[in-house]
């Protein structure tokens, strides 16, 4: 009897689903999927290499001290890092006072609230704060940059890839797809999943900072380095992270090797499975 | 239980012998996984895994009472206290890490663990209990892993909690009610992430219990083996430890060496970088995925695109999805097979294999954005994963001419002579 039930349900099942395949099948056949701007244009972020990429990958405290700057200098106009404190920055290879002076001197400052008066009022960072929030008054809304590269397919070769990604948008697009105009206000970038985003190309000019490494702040550098930058902002525990995991993992299979060899010790001579 | 040449606790030690007269727990875990629980002798390493479960299950339950004294269950700073958990507490990444990794590594165990059963034929009689409870066991593994993802409150958490919650809405004339009962609201808020995390801290003490019971009723007949023939005498069996604990003991280091693996060099791989933005109820992801290991399940869901006899689409989605794991309850009736182990199954071995690539296939569109040709693939695979169990297993068995049995599991490990050679009756 539980068969037969079984049997008619299977049934009742499969003809649900092919009457949904065929339905499906003969849309699809007879009218296919016209291909959109956005399949034909959005382009997977460019290769990128970091010191901080692989197993045994180590941050350049360097390249991060240089993506720290450019992300004070241009993007924490617009971009918070609400999940850092300053105190954090001592990883890079500040000194506390460095430290100190990078919080008293950031353009934001913490709003304060006294509860006695009501007023609202400032005060300048001090490094245990977490950085601030930003306010943006442009169209659009800025993401907070602290996670930004575990939030996106790609991580820091995405954000890479964005920031020297802006160009016009091609002719032959709009000629295909005249719908697909990028509105006023946005700009075209292949990398940015609806191929137009709200945020004015920031890196807009070699020497736009001035690096104190001497190393030559071009466009495709101050990217990269802040791309690095942001790896560290969205796991500063990333290296020791992998250090200690070599620790477990070496000692795991010197263990495992053990357990094997008691494993066919306490086999031997018995016939089983082993 | 047990087979009469079980050996039997004597404990020599006068404090074990007065503890064994009041409250005999050290007996009953001599019985349960020790030199007094007889097991068949020819185990392959599939047998490895139900340990490994109950291993994953005290590193989630670890884990996460360690995560519960940092986490706040509130949605204005769930996901800030995560961050916080990540950044702040004293390895507080490598806790969250090999929680969520955690989850993975349970299913990945608990999915072998089950095809097992499919294989070997270990939910047949006399094992149909340890069976039901198994399912059991699954589907609150599944509702607890859904919670727990809803607990960072990100963007993955939030919508994915929507679509879930969601399908309860399908129900007719009751959904509606029923969905803002369940949630507290009418989308999933703040009311919604508190009761989940209630549940989420509690059900796996519920699997706990359950667990508890799967192993006693297991103890009953006691394990199957690769042959499905039963135990007949004690040349077939070998004490549970040190036979068993030695072997998984190995099983145990290999499993951790993979998961250390997986958590400290790709803690991220397998989830969703959607789940490190912030939930957002005003904005909806490109494609809402969950994870990896309800995808097949997912891709049952969505594969019924059309209303069908009156019934809407969403409604035999719904129906669909939650079938495909209850009709598992019905297998031991179902299968009328009286041979167990596939291995003797010319018809049913293959049947097998091609629902795994179906199962494979299924879970890689279900992963996928809700477009064709995924959809149309899906639907073919959906229709083969329904006949496998409810069609075809229930035929076969019938038309399929076993292949002969070894005698016993003696037989199957010496060989004929040997046995003979050894004066085991033949
Ligand atoms: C003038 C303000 C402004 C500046 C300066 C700026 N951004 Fe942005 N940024 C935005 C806005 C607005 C958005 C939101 C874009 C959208 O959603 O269309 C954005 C979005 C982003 C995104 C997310 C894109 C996505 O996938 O959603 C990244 C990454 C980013 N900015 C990085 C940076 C970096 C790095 C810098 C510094 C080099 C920077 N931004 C400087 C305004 C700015
Ligand atoms: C929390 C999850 C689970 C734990 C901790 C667990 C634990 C165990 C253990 C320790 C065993 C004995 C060792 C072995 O034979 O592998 C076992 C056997 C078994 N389990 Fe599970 N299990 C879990 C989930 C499941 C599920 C989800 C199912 C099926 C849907 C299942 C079905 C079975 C069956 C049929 C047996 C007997 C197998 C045999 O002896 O041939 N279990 N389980």
């Amino acid at each position: 009897m539980i068969r037969i039930f079984a049997i008619l349900a299977g049934l009742f099942f499969a003809a649900g689903l092919a009457w949904s395949f065929l339905l499906g099948a003969s849309s699809y056949i007879s009218e296919p999927p016209a291909k959109t701007a956005v399949e034909e244009y959005h382009q997977h972020p460019k290769e990128l290499q970091l010191a901080s990429d692989g197993a045994f990958g180590r941050f350049d405290n360097e390249q991060l001290q240089r993506g720290f700057q450019v992300y004070k200098e241009v993007c924490s106009n617009c971009h918070s890092l609400r999940y850092l404190a300053f105190r954090d920055l001592k990883d890079l290879g500040y000194n506390d006072d460095e430290v100190k002076a990078i919080a008293a001197q950031w353009s934001t400052k913490q709003p304060t609230f006294d509860p006695k008066t009501g007023d609202k009022g400032e005060r300048p960072n001090v490094p245990a704060d977490h950085f601030p929030l930003v306010y943006y008054a442009g169209q659009g809304t800025p993401p907070d940059l602290s996670l930004i590269t575990k939030a996106r397919h790609g991580g820091p070769a995405y954000v890479y890839s964005l920031l020297t990604g802006y160009q016009d948008q091609p002719a032959e697009l709009l000629k295909r797809f005249p719908d697909a105009k990028v509105p006023e206000g946005l700009h075209y970038n292949p990398y940015f999943a609806s191929l137009a985003i709200a945020m004015p190309p920031p890196l807009t000019a070699d020497g736009q900072v001035s690096y104190g490494d001497g190393t030559k702040a071009t466009r495709d550098q101050m990217a990269k380095d802040v791309a690095a930058f942001l790896v560290w902002t969205a796991e500063p525990s990333l290296e020791k992270r992998r250090q200690l995991g070599w620790a477990v993992l070496g000692f795991l299979i010197f263990a495992t090797v053990l357990t094997y060899m008691a494993y066919q010790n306490v086999w031997a001579g018995k016939k089983g499975n082993h | 239980m047990s087979f009469p040449w079980a050996n039997e606790y004597t404990p020599t030690h006068p404090f074990m012998q007065w503890l064994d007269a009041k409250l005999p727990l050290p007996r009953f875990v001599y019985n349960a996984v020790g030199a007094g629980y007889p097991v068949p002798r020819n185990l392959n390493y599939f047998w490895n895994f139900g340990v490994l479960a109950g291993f994953c299950l005290v590193i989630q339950i670890v884990t996460g009472v360690i995560l519960a004294m940092h986490y706040a269950a509130n949605s204005d700073i769930a996901f800030a206290s995560v961050e916080h958990i990540m950044r702040d507490v004293n390895w507080g990444w490598m806790m969250r890490y090999a929680h969520a990794n955690g989850a993975s590594a349970f299913f990945v165990v608990v999915y072998i663990h089950i095809f097992r059963g499919f294989f070997y034929g270990s939910y047949k009689a006399p094992r149909e209990m340890i069976w039901l409870l198994g399912v059991v066991i699954f589907l609150l593994m599944m509702a607890t892993a859904f919670m727990g993802y809803v607990l960072p409150w990100g963007q993955m958490s939030f919508w994915g909690a929507q679509v879930i919650t969601g399908l309860f809405s399908a129900i007719p004339i009751v959904g509606n009610a029923l969905h803002t009962w369940l949630l507290g609201g009418f989308a999933p808020d703040n009311a919604a992430l508190n009761r989940f995390f209630s549940l989420h801290f509690l059900l796996p003490f519920v699997i706990v219990g359950l667990v508890i019971l799967h192993i006693w009723a297991l103890h009953i007949p006691g394990s199957s083996n690769p042959t499905g023939v039963e135990v007949k005498s004690e040349s077939d069996t070998v004490p549970f430890h040190p036979y068993y604990t030695a072997k998984d003991g190995f099983g145990l280091g290999v499993f951790l060496v993979l998961y250390c693996a997986l958590v400290f060099f790709f803690p991220n791989y397998l989830g969703h970088p959607d789940n490190y933005i912030p939930a957002n109820p005003m904005q909806t992801p490109a494609h809402i995925v969950p994870e990896w290991y309800f995808w097949p399940f997912y891709a049952i869901l969505r594969a019924f695109t059309q209303n069908f006899l009156f019934i809407p689409a969403k409604l035999m989605g719904v129906l669909a999805m939650f079938s495909a794991i209850l009709m598992w309850f019905f297998l031991p009736w179902l299968d009328r097979s009286p041979v167990r182990s596939a291995r003797y199954r010319p018809m049913y071995k293959w049947f097998l294999w091609v629902l795994v690539v179906d199962v494979v296939v299924l879970g890689y569109c279900g992963g996928s954005p809700a477009e064709e040709p995924f959809v149309m693939i899906s639907q073919i695979a959906a229709i083969y994963y329904f006949l496998h169990f409810l069609v075809i297993l229930p035929i076969v068995s019938s038309l399929e001419r076993p292949e002969p049995l070894p005698f016993s599991i003696t037989e199957s490990v010496l060989g004929r002579d040997e046995q003979a050679a050894l004066g085991v009756p033949a």
